[in-house]
């Protein structure tokens, strides 16, 4: 109230003058960038393949409404972005300067998944001047409670598209790129050869050699980060002297190593955390403030709240990709099969599917359905983890996960009483394992129920539940 | 010698009921009076590890995708297997994630 009163006076009107100007100068930027999307979406060309990447514009950032055309100086921020970014400009440490380089700087998101959800937001949010978002996948609603980009009604599309929208609609002032479909060799030149910063936010091993090689190769720094079940790490590649992936990892891990979300599992948050310090190491990065965390690694324990930082190796000179006598070109870039070195696929969708056993010792799910159908006397026995077997599970199963299996022998031995032995398990891989070791140690009746829980949910009974 | 040892990234799941903090207790080899990472490696391989092995251990190293920190220090800064440990040293096992 207080306030009021006082705005009543000749001062006032002076003020509310100049916000008027200020509004109406902010209503015509607002105007033009209207159109100028408008424009974008009549030439832009829809409808693309999934495999094939498509991008919607480079990412030249030479949009004149990035910065303020009305007679100051070409360096200084527009008043819309004075006043947007206001809270950041007001931090000594970043300030104008900072705004300035984020503002003129192109970064590239690899991965709009659980780290890529939180960069890409907080990029978009900050005001760096162009985001490159690469990604082949579509929206899963089980990837919604980590990948907090994506909502509810972009189920089924392209993740690329969802999480570009979500940048737009937080702010419509920064450059946004779409590049539909998974980085390859064979593209990843072009593509991470526009941008300054490139952030690792991808869910496999193949890619993660793949895009270190890639930014030696081009000289430009990675933010690297990882997460799964409850921990965390986050680094900078190639950047003032850090080693690059391979001085720190030259030989691949074995492919048994290389646990996955899809099958470990990951609490939300966990990515949630390590992408929001991706952003940040980005940001700080692109507006050349503070220390990077290049030649450092940051381990986060969620379960325990404990972070570490540890002091890495320095860039090797014996590497073979950014060591002093490398001669790892381009072309032998583009030619490298980083599958076949990491002995793992370049998809965390990609399942491995094991073929341990004769047909003989195989039943499809039909076939088990008939078993019940027939009330044919048999003991269903499920080797997932207990707490996998408590999300779901069959009526009548029995519960002995693999890794107690030759323990629990005698006690299976005594529940079959020569009725016959069918093995379950989510996948049907798992179950291959049991059956393996069940005929070695003399239970030649078993049988392994190809594709396991999943196919049951598929083929017979559509409601039972997926994980 | 009193060692502190951590196993993370999954590591833990090698040892029983995946505990990942242990406070160790590690003896000189007779004749010896130093401990130094190989010997730890040994030991850990000896009196940890409960199942699959090869996951952590590859010849007399660690497996490829393993990194090894001395009080907070990539051990490769330390000398690697050479590197001599010290009452109350913090040794952390962590194996790489690529999830996301």
């Amino acid at each position: 109230m207080a306030a009021q009163v006082i705005r009543t006076d000749g001062a006032t009107s002076d003020w509310i003058h100049g916000e008027i100007q200020r509004l109406k100068l902010e209503k015509e930027q607002l105007e033009n960038r209207i159109s100028a999307l408008e424009s974008q979406l009549h030439t832009s060309t829809s409808s693309s393949p999934v495999a094939k990447i498509e991008e919607n514009s480079s990412c030249s950032i030479t949009d004149g409404s990035t910065f303020c055309a009305n007679g100051s100086s070409a360096n200084a921020l527009s008043a819309e972005m004075i006043y947007r970014y206001s809270r950041q400009l007001l931090l000594p440490d970043f300030g104008v300067e900072g705004q300035r380089k984020l503002s003129q700087s192109r970064v590239l998101v690899i991965g709009a998944g659980g780290l890529g959800s939180p960069v890409a937001m907080y990029l978009a949010s900050c005001g760096v001047g162009c985001i490159g978002i690469v990604d082949g996948d579509t929206v899963e609603l089980n990837n919604l409670h980590r990948q907090i980009i994506h909502t509810e009604a972009y189920v089924g599309k392209p993740k690329v598209q969802s999480a570009a929208a979500a940048c737009h609609a937080i702010n419509s002032s920064v450059k946004v790129v779409e590049h539909q479909g998974l980085l390859h060799p064979s593209n990843a030149l072009k593509i991470v050869n526009q941008y300054d910063v490139v952030v690792d936010a991808t869910d496999n091993l193949p890619s993660r050699y793949m895009i270190s090689d890639c930014c030696v190769v081009l000289q430009k720094p990675l933010v690297s980060g990882a997460a799964l079940g409850l921990e965390g790490q986050l680094t900078v590649y190639n950047h003032k002297g850090s080693p690059c992936y391979r001085c720190l990892f030259p030989t691949p891990p074995p492919s048994a190593a290389c646990q996955r979300c899809s099958d470990s599992g990951v609490l939300g948050v966990v990515p949630g955390v390590i992408g929001c310090m991706q952003a940040l190491e980005a940001i700080k990065i692109a507006a050349d403030v503070g220390e990077p965390l290049s030649g450092r690694m940051l381990l986060f324990d969620a379960l325990s709240a404990r972070i570490r930082i540890v002091k890495l190796r320095g860039r090797s000179s014996a590497c073979t990709i950014c060591g002093e006598n490398s001669s790892f070109t381009k072309e032998e870039f583009e030619r490298f099969d980083y599958e076949n070195f990491t002995q793992s696929p370049m998809s965390d969708r990609t399942r491995p599917k094991l073929s341990l056993l004769p047909e003989s010792a195989r039943i499809t799910i039909k076939e088990y359905k008939e078993v019940l159908d027939k009330s044919e006397r048999h003991t269903l026995l499920d080797v997932r983890p207990v707490h996998q077997f408590k999300i779901t599970s069959l009526p009548n199963s029995v519960n002995i996960p693999l890794t107690d299996l030759e323990k629990e022998l005698p006690k299976l031995g005594s529940m079959l009483n020569d009725s016959s032995l069918y093995v379950i398990c989510r996948r049907g891989n798992t179950s291959q394992t049991a059956v393996q070791l069940l005929h070695q140690k003399g239970f030649f009746s078993a049988k392994d129920i190809i594709g396991g829980l999943e196919s049951w949910a598929q083929e017979i009974d559509p409601k039972f539940p997926i994980y | 010698m009193r060692l502190t040892l951590e196993f993370g990234g999954g590591l833990e799941l090698l040892l029983k009921e995946s505990v990942k903090l242990h406070q160790v207790d590690v003896t000189q080899k007779s004749g010896e009076d130093k401990v130094t990472m190989r010997d730890l490696l040994s030991w850990v391989k000896g009196n940890l590890i409960k199942e699959r092995p090869e996951m952590f251990i590859k010849g007399d190293s660690v497996r490829p995708g393993v990194l090894v920190l001395i009080n907070d220090c990539d051990w490769e800064l330390c000398g690697n297997l050479d590197a001599e440990l010290e009452e109350k040293d913090m040794i952390v096992f962590i194996s790489t994630l690529h999830g996301g």
